[in-house]
């Protein structure tokens, strides 16, 4: 098992190092064989894992690989826990990862830095997987910073454009802002239990106090919305949408922005000491669902809309965390993996045959050119949109049902928001791939073709798994489930109460309902075109103006603050008192130099008074 | 007997002090030079009066280098006097004022 | 004390007293310095009397051979030299308060000097073992206490004056000498 577990972690690690050293020696097809093998690798190696985890009772395993931090009464190790959660974690991460390196062979093909691609990729599986396997908290810090890292590099890859670039730092920024919470948390929790390790933590958890614990979550709370793009800190994510396609789908769809959510999952038990911080998680995940979903009812360009999908998918997994569904959230965070990948790869698609245009009102029935990637797509949609008996339909439900015993209020919120998701995701639909053809500019009259089949293979497997994955957890299966699998790794959860079977039916149609009636709504407005201006809202498609609010608050006050250092303080100040130094020394020298007079009679007087001053310190001592 | 010491002493301090005065005051380099002749004589005296009190003939020893000094101390520096003074018209001690700071 | 103090040896000292102020006031305060020169050699003279007041025969000679007429001649003869027999503007010193400063540290120094002899008793330290406690010789038995001293106990410093004098000499000649220097224009002395 030690060894298995190993290798999940390393070999991407090892697909890093083999492409770094031979990337030029290497052709384009071999370098994405290899980055897309040594993930396939891992991730059979994770099913071998799981295999051997559950032959295990209890379901756990500590696997150290050396001994990392030892000072003082610190001691990290470099040790990896597997667990249910972790290494559920790593099954989707890994599966996932493989599909998107396989379609990025196809649409990555013919760029100059094709190798720097898989390279970054690579080492962002590495990080993930370092992130969801660590055992304790610093280790993760490392994998959490690494992935932030590999999502700059990878958000700012065609680099030569400023807005790419920009987006890269813009993202980075942000998760760095989040950062402080993390830290701030892992300092908490040392300077109260003396240890990072989670299972010690864990242990100790009692011994913190209730306004400890809530620190400790809220500072948790902060380090998880840099990272899963929640309220304060999402607007790096639909800016992130620079990067290639098979990024947004990788990292800002289906791994890095769900680490928030696994860490908030893993730190559970502190989470249960806290019920101001659940709650407060809680409003944080429905409100950034609601206003993410408004934001995506108005934009133009297609990946905008999925980054904002996104943004609200996420904030129904912390919504879950906060009501303390935990199996819940990792539920629709897997089955999000699968139609969100795939809904971004189909749009890759689709930006791919029309020589990459992304704005919705140059596409159009597409439905006829894409055969592949139209009903793969459709698929998609209709998970999104919780329509059963697709995947999204019974993870989001889950969620409702859970959220409906918490509070209504949330509940209610919820329900809106799956209204405007059926509702964006079918105008998305309806413009891309239904109405008439406004396209034909961009492709200068020819027809968009199909991609190849290293594209088109991953959205039939993700396709699938969207139609089957609701498998893993139906509300009537308890204990084979994901949710009996799950449960151990998240100790004791104070306020799960299960509602009654009447009330879960009820539940369940009143989420149907909504799908089908935000579909129809958005079918009968949009299928006439693009061109709504009774259906379109500014304020919605500027992002409720955040950016803004933050330019005006922050940016700007802290750029005149800098701008007021440069002018003021550093010439006056700083210049001021080091030149001031050298002045008044000067000054005081050309003071002295005033004794040297040139005459000699002043000199003589000199002496003379000196002799008068010792004759006198004399006199005064003898009598 | 003899008059007593101290009044030679306080002449001698007297003496000493006309002669810092005119040293100090006066612009001309020749009498600079003739005041410190005053004072250099004014030490002489009190070395002669310690000499007679204590019966010591170092005393007068000492005046008689201090003479042999003072001889040659006159040569060079009314040397110098003349070399610095031969092409000007005063020998007022200001005008060499250039080594100033 | 005064009480021992003969009569004669107060009116020696009154008149060696008048002839070294009176010379050295001169010194100061006349214009000509010719004049000066010659106020010098009255002070000089005061001082070769107060000499011999005090049992210093010997050098009262050498203070009027060498100190008057050797040294104060050579003062006139480098006044004659330099043409500067005419007057000097003494009425405003051109330094600031050089006057002022001057007067108020010599003042200083000579009441402290003398308060300083005063409260030490005028003359400290033991008599000298020389003379067996009797009193300095005079007249002819001053030169040879005089002389037996320089020559023996002194020795080193009369070499060293010696050669001292010598390297003044030298030194006088580099000073005195003319530059060699192709200007038509340059005066003979």
């Amino acid at each position: 098992m030690a060894h298995v577990a190993t290798l999940i972690l390393l070999m991407p690690l090892v697909g890093f190092l083999l492409v770094l050293l031979n990337g030029p020696h290497l052709k384009e097809k071999q370098v994405g064989y290899l980055g897309t093998g040594v993930v396939a690798v891992s991730f059979v190696l994770s099913v071998v894992a799981f295999f051997l985890l559950l032959n295990r009772s209890p379901h756990q395993v500590t696997v150290n690989l050396f001994s990392w931090i030892s000072v003082g009464t610190l001691h990290v190790p470099a040790a990896l826990l597997i667990d249910p959660l972790s290494i559920t974690m790593c099954l989707f991460v890994t599966g996932i990862s493989a599909l998107i390196h396989l379609y990025s062979i196809g649409y990555m093909h013919g760029e100059k830095d094709f190798r720097k691609f898989f390279l970054y990729l690579n080492l962002f599986v590495f990080s993930m997987l370092l992130l969801v396997m660590a055992n304790n908290l610093v280790l993760t810090f490392v994998g959490w910073e690494g992935v932030g890292l590999c999502s700059y590099w990878l958000v700012s890859f065609y680099f030569d454009r400023d807005a790419a670039a920009s987006a890269g730092k813009k993202a980075f920024i942000y998760n760095r802002v989040g950062d402080v919470g993390m830290l701030v948390a892992m300092f908490l929790l040392f300077s109260r239990t003396g240890t990072l390790t989670y299972l010690t933590i864990f242990d100790k958890a009692g011994t913190l106090t209730p306004t400890v614990a809530t620190l400790v979550v809220l500072t948790l709370l902060l380090g998880a919305t840099g990272k899963s793009a929640q309220i304060p800190l999402f607007n790096w994510l639909p800016d992130a949408m620079e990067g290639p396609t098979p990024v947004s789908a990788l990292i800002h769809a289906a791994t890095m922005v769900t680490a928030g959510v696994y860490l908030l999952c893993r730190m559970s038990p502190i989470l249960a000491l806290s019920v101001p911080g659940r709650t407060t998680i809680a409003i944080v995940g429905g409100v950034t669902a609601f206003v993410a979903a408004t934001i995506a009812c108005s934009q133009k360009d297609i990946k905008k809309v999925l980054a904002f999908s996104t943004v609200s998918q996420i904030g129904y997994m912390v919504l879950a965390v906060g009501v303390g569904a935990y199996s819940a959230a990792i539920f629709l965070m897997i089955s999000h993996a699968f139609f969100k990948a795939l809904l971004f790869l189909g749009s890759g698609s689709v930006i791919h045959s029309l020589n990459g245009e992304q704005d919705l009102r140059k596409m159009g029935g597409l439905q006829k050119f894409l055969p592949l990637t139209f009903p793969t797509f459709l698929i998609g949609w209709l998970t999104i949109s919780g329509v059963p008996p697709f995947a999204a339909f019974w993870s989001k439900g889950d969620i409702l049902a859970n959220v409906f015993e918490y509070s209504k209020l949330l509940w209610i919120l919820g329900v809106l928001t799956a209204l405007l998701t059926a509702y964006y995701m079918s105008r998305l639909f309806v413009l891309t791939f239904r109405g008439n053809e406004r396209f034909r500019e961009v492709t200068a009259g020819h027809d968009p073709h199909e991609s190849p089949w290293v594209m088109t293979t991953p959205l039939v497997v993700l396709a699938a798994l969207s139609v089957v994955g609701g498998i893993l957890d139906l509300p009537w299966i308890h204990h084979n489930s994901l949710s009996g699998f799950l449960t151990p790794s998240f100790g004791l959860i104070p306020t799960l109460s299960h509602a009654s079977g009447l009330a879960q039916t009820g539940l369940a149609v009143v989420d149907v309902a909504v799908a089908v009636l935000g579909i129809m709504v958005a079918i009968s407005i949009w299928r006439k075109g693009p061109d709504q201006p009774r259906y379109e809202s500014s304020f919605l498609e500027h992002v409720w103006h955040w950016d803004d609010f933050y330019d005006a608050t922050i940016g700007r006050p802290l750029t005149a603050a800098s701008q007021f250092g440069d002018d003021v303080v550093e010439p006056k100040v700083i210049d001021g008192a080091v030149n001031g130094i050298a002045v008044s020394v000067r000054r005081s020298a050309d003071g002295l130099r005033k004794v040297q007079s040139g005459f000699v009679r002043q000199y003589a007087l000199a002496t003379v008074l000196g002799l008068a001053v010792i004759v006198v310190y004399l006199v005064a001592r003898v009598g | 007997m003899n008059v007593p010491a101290a009044w030679y002493l306080i002449l001698a301090a007297v003496l000493f002090g006309v002669g810092a005065f005119g040293l100090l005051t006066k612009r001309s380099a020749l009498i600079m030079f003739m005041c410190v002749e005053l004072m250099l004589n004014a030490v002489n005296l009190t070395f002669v009066t310690f000499a007679r009190t204590l019966s010591d003939v170092g005393g007068q020893a000492t005046v008689f280098f201090v003479m042999v000094v003072a001889a040659a101390e006159v040569t060079v520096g009314l040397g110098i006097v003349v070399a610095v003074f031969r092409r000007r018209s005063s020998t007022s001690v200001d005008e060499l004022s250039e080594m100033k700071g | 004390m005064l009480a021992a103090t003969s009569p004669g040896a107060i009116v020696v000292f009154v008149a060696a007293a008048a002839l070294i102020l009176g010379g050295a006031v001169g010194v100061l305060t006349v214009k000509n310095p010719v004049h000066a020169a010659l106020s010098l050699i009255m002070t000089l003279f005061g001082v070769a009397v107060a000499f011999v007041a005090q049992s210093a025969d010997f050098l009262a000679a050498v203070q009027i051979i060498v100190y008057a007429g050797a040294i104060v001649v050579l003062f006139l003869f480098v006044i004659m030299f330099l043409g500067v027999d005419r007057r000097d503007s003494v009425r405003l010193d051109p330094l600031v308060g050089q006057r002022a400063f001057a007067a108020v540290g010599v003042l200083i120094t000579v009441a402290g000097l003398i308060t300083l002899m005063a409260r030490s008793h005028w003359v400290t330290g033991a008599l000298s073992v020389s003379t067996k406690g009797h009193a300095l010789a005079t007249g002819s038995q001053n030169v040879k206490q005089l002389g037996t001293a320089i020559f023996t106990t002194y020795l080193f410093a009369f070499e060293a004056t010696a050669a001292l004098l010598i390297i003044a000499v030298v030194g006088a000649v580099m000073l005195a000498r003319r530059e060699r220097v192709a200007d038509p224009e340059e005066v003979d002395v």
